[in-house]
């Protein structure tokens, strides 16, 4: 039996915002969904001026194809309690949506009446068909609620390990690309950069700036982005890390300064962007379509398309081309590369720009795929250092095999009784642990780093 | 632009319980970074231990205060011991990255939702504090025209000076000694510490827990003050600036931390509490377009971003500290 997933997403509009979760979990047989039985469902529910409860009820397929409204199925909100005084009651139009106005602040229960789904469509789960809300005053942001994820538990473990390796990869490639970054700035100057996540930040900010504020399109706000990170990373070399390294100071102080830098920048992000979460104007929302055994949105196969051949791109032209064997080599050793006629700082300040760029481009995609934060990168980062650690410091392919073993590991540990909360603390754990084992990581040199 | 308030903003901020938090957890920094030369980046690990060691002893237990307190410090010195282990002999880097990372786990498990009946989930845990509050002796709170603080915080200030106080003498003590001449050649040259026949690690490792103590001692302090046990109190935020209050009074210096501790809560609350009044009001000093309400509150973040690196740039020995004694050449 295929499973299906129903799921309400609900708001509160209005001067009182945000509102809670309600849920609907619907398992259906194979057959497709018929249309509502229940009499000829209001073309529009209007949603009502000020305080309100607008509640959508939309029937995502399990994840499949985009998500259809649920029309006809009666919802009533309660005050209080399930048996306080009925505030309002309506069915759901032909956009699924039902809109009850409130009188303000206070606990609300939304009930839905499970007699008035479409046949075919039960509630699954333990059945739960109320769901209590606390409206209280808050921005008016227009907060949605996607209940219903819960759908996984039923699904095979086969389809599980899938999703998870589906979504591990995916991240596991986002991470590769930053930590590819940090990688080659680690090597060639010794740096371990705490803004490194803030990197990653701008790469976002800056298409969220391009795409909503001059109204280019994502894509070629993305590809600005990404031109604005690598001018970012040239004039953060020449401003603070050149005169740094001219003034002989330390690696620990320079981490100390990046530290710095990281609280200047994430505040000057919140400052600027704010505290909310917001999203690109297009690719928002992708269903997925079958490819075999696996199931890919558009939007998931462009990224890992994008970062796989920038990636296989790098790690070539690191390998082959004249300015790649300069950076290797002053990686490998400053003093002699000097000596034998290198510019240092020349490929220090490329490798910055490349750095930089890569590290934007995983903001870039990662701001497609996710959302805009003025956080993203910070809550990024200590996986970046884990992929870069566990893959061996400095080196170029290490990068993304540690990389891609912590994304698999962050999502796969939930199927395996990881709890789903705090997924990262596996990929975490693994790092310490490796540290224990194998310092140097796993395509690192064995050498002395005590 | 009420210049008193500002005034009394900061002076009871560098004076109260939060300053002592800080200094707190800066002592056991700077024996750490400052007298050893590691680079421990998860303090707020071992204040979350101790800290979750009480509160889980007494709430979720239900056993007595003090053996909470004994749990606490037992899970702080236990954190050393299994951090130091693999990392101790790794280079500094690596330390750094290893502590943040524990310190982000044990506050991801203590916040997390299936731990709830353990750990109180992202809200935390509130009623272990009674024995505590029971204890203060004072009828009611203190106005001295400047600075005001009230009963609760009286009895803090008095039990967080006195602890300080003691740290301080402990390690002045301990770093006359010659074990702290010891971990002072480990900081500035571990090979030939070892040439000599003293076993680096074992120093190194004891060092290790003494400042994870004087970190638990922080926790435990920070959640008997507010009365809440709260995951996210323990983010690596939190050390970036108890690091921050260390640079600023200077490393290796007993009084460094104290000292810096308070000045860094005079400036922060001084300035967060400037910025606070010159947005709001009718007529505010700076126009809306400018900077509105909930952006002043970051100006102090973006300075104090600002500040940790020119602090590090041209003076990283602090206000007290010596240029020659600070552990900033990476090895």
């Amino acid at each position: 039996m295929r499973l299906r997933l129903a799921a309400l997403l609900a708001a509160v509009a209005g001067v009182l915002t945000l509102l809670a979760p309600s849920a609907a979990l619907a398992q259906a047989t194979p057959s497709p969904t018929p249309p509502a039985s229940a009499g000829a469902p209001a073309a529009v529910n209007p949603i009502v001026p000020g305080a309100n409860i607008t509640v959508t009820l939309l029937d995502l397929n399990g994840g499949k194809g985009d998500p259809k409204p649920v029309p006809g199925v009666g919802l009533t909100v309660l005050k209080d309690s399930k048996d306080g005084a009925e505030v309002g009651s309506q069915t759901t139009d032909t956009k699924g949506r039902v809109s009850i106005g409130i009188e303000g602040n206070g606990t609300y229960v939304v009930e839905l009446d499970p007699k008035t789904l479409p046949d075919g469509v039960k509630l699954s789960g333990n059945g739960e068909t109320v769901k209590t809300v606390e409206v209280k005053l808050a921005s008016s942001n227009f907060v949605q609620f996607q209940i219903g994820a819960v759908v996984v538990q039923d699904a095979s473990l086969g389809s599980k390990i899938v999703d998870g390796t589906r979504s591990g990869i995916i991240a596991g490639l986002l991470i590769a690309l930053a930590a590819l970054g940090l990688s080659l700035i680690f090597g060639t100057t010794g740096l371990t950069n705490f803004a490194h996540g803030e990197l990653i930040t701008f790469g976002a900010i800056a298409t969220y700036i391009f795409n909503r504020g001059f109204g280019l399109p994502v894509v070629a706000a993305g590809v600005l982005a990404v031109i604005a990170s690598a001018a970012f990373g040239y004039l953060q070399d020449r401003g603070l890390w050149r005169p740094l390294r001219r003034r002989g100071t330390g690696l620990i102080a320079m981490m100390i300064v990046s530290i710095g830098l990281a609280l200047f920048l994430r505040s000057i992000f919140q400052y600027g962007f704010g505290g909310s979460t917001r999203t690109l104007s297009q690719y928002v929302v992708q269903g997925r379509q079958s490819y075999g055994p696996i199931d890919l949105s558009h939007k998931e196969i462009a990224i890992v398309l994008v970062s796989v051949i920038t990636i296989v791109v790098t790690c070539l032209a690191l390998m082959r081309t004249r300015l790649g064997k300069a950076m290797r080599a002053v990686s490998d050793n400053p003093a002699l590369s000097a000596s034998s006629g290198l510019r240092v700082d020349g490929v220090i300040s490329a490798v910055w720009v490349l750095g930089t760029a890569l590290t934007g481009l995983a903001g870039v995609l990662l701001a497609v795929q996710q959302q805009v934060n003025f956080q993203m990168g910070f809550n990024l980062l200590l996986l970046v250092f884990a992929g870069v650690t566990l893959g061996g410091l400095g080196t170029i392919w290490g990068a993304l095999i540690g990389s891609l073993v912590i994304g698999l590991m962050v999502e796969l540990g939930p199927v395996f009784g990881v709890p789903a909360s705090i997924k990262e603390v596996g990929a975490l754990v693994v790092l310490i642990l490796i540290l224990l084992v194998r310092p140097q990581g796993i395509l690192g040199k064995a050498q002395r780093i005590g | 632009m009420d210049f008193g308030t500002v005034i009394d903003a900061a002076l009871s901020a560098a004076l109260g319980p939060q300053a002592i938090v800080f200094a707190l957890a800066a002592i056991g920094l700077n024996v750490h970074f400052g007298y050893t030369g590691l680079l421990n980046f998860g303090q707020s690990g071992f204040m979350s231990i101790a800290a979750f060691g009480l509160a889980v002893t007494v709430v979720t237990w239900d056993l007595p205060f003090w053996l909470g307190i004994i749990v606490g410090m037992l899970g702080a010195v236990l954190l050393a011991l299994v951090l130091g282990v693999p990392t101790l002999r790794l280079r500094a880097d690596y330390l750094a990255i290893v502590t943040i990372a524990t310190s982000e786990i044990l506050r991801l498990i203590f916040g997390a939702v299936e731990f709830k009946d353990t750990f109180g989930g992202s809200n935390g845990l509130t009623g272990f504090a009674r024995t505590y509050q029971d204890m203060n002796p004072y009828g009611g709170g203190v106005d001295l025209g400047i600075v005001s603080f009230s009963r609760n915080d009286l009895w803090s200030i008095t039990v967080g000076w006195t602890l300080v106080a003691l740290s301080c003498l402990l390690v002045f003590a301990l770093m006359r000694s010659p074990w702290g001449r010891v971990l002072k050649s480990i900081r500035e040259d571990e090979d030939a510490v070892r040439s000599l026949g003293k076993n680096v690690f074992a120093y190194k490792m004891q060092a290790l827990v003494l400042g994870g103590v004087f970190g638990g001692l922080a926790g435990i302090f920070h959640i008997l003050k507010q009365g809440s046990a709260v995951p996210t109190d323990f983010n690596t935020t939190f050390t970036f600036y108890a690091y921050a209050a260390l640079l600023v009074g200077g490393a290796a210096r007993v009084f460094g931390p104290v000292v810096g501790s308070m000045i860094f809560w005079f400036l922060i609350a001084g300035i967060g509490s400037f910025f606070s009044q010159a947005t709001s009001g009718a007529d505010p000093l700076l126009p809306d377009w400018l900077m509105t309400n909930t952006q002043a509150s970051l100006i102090r973040f973006i300075l104090l971003g600002l500040g940790l690196m020119l602090l590090m740039i041209f003076r990283p020995q602090g206000i007290f500290g010596d240029r020659r004694e600070i552990a900033i050449d990476g090895r």
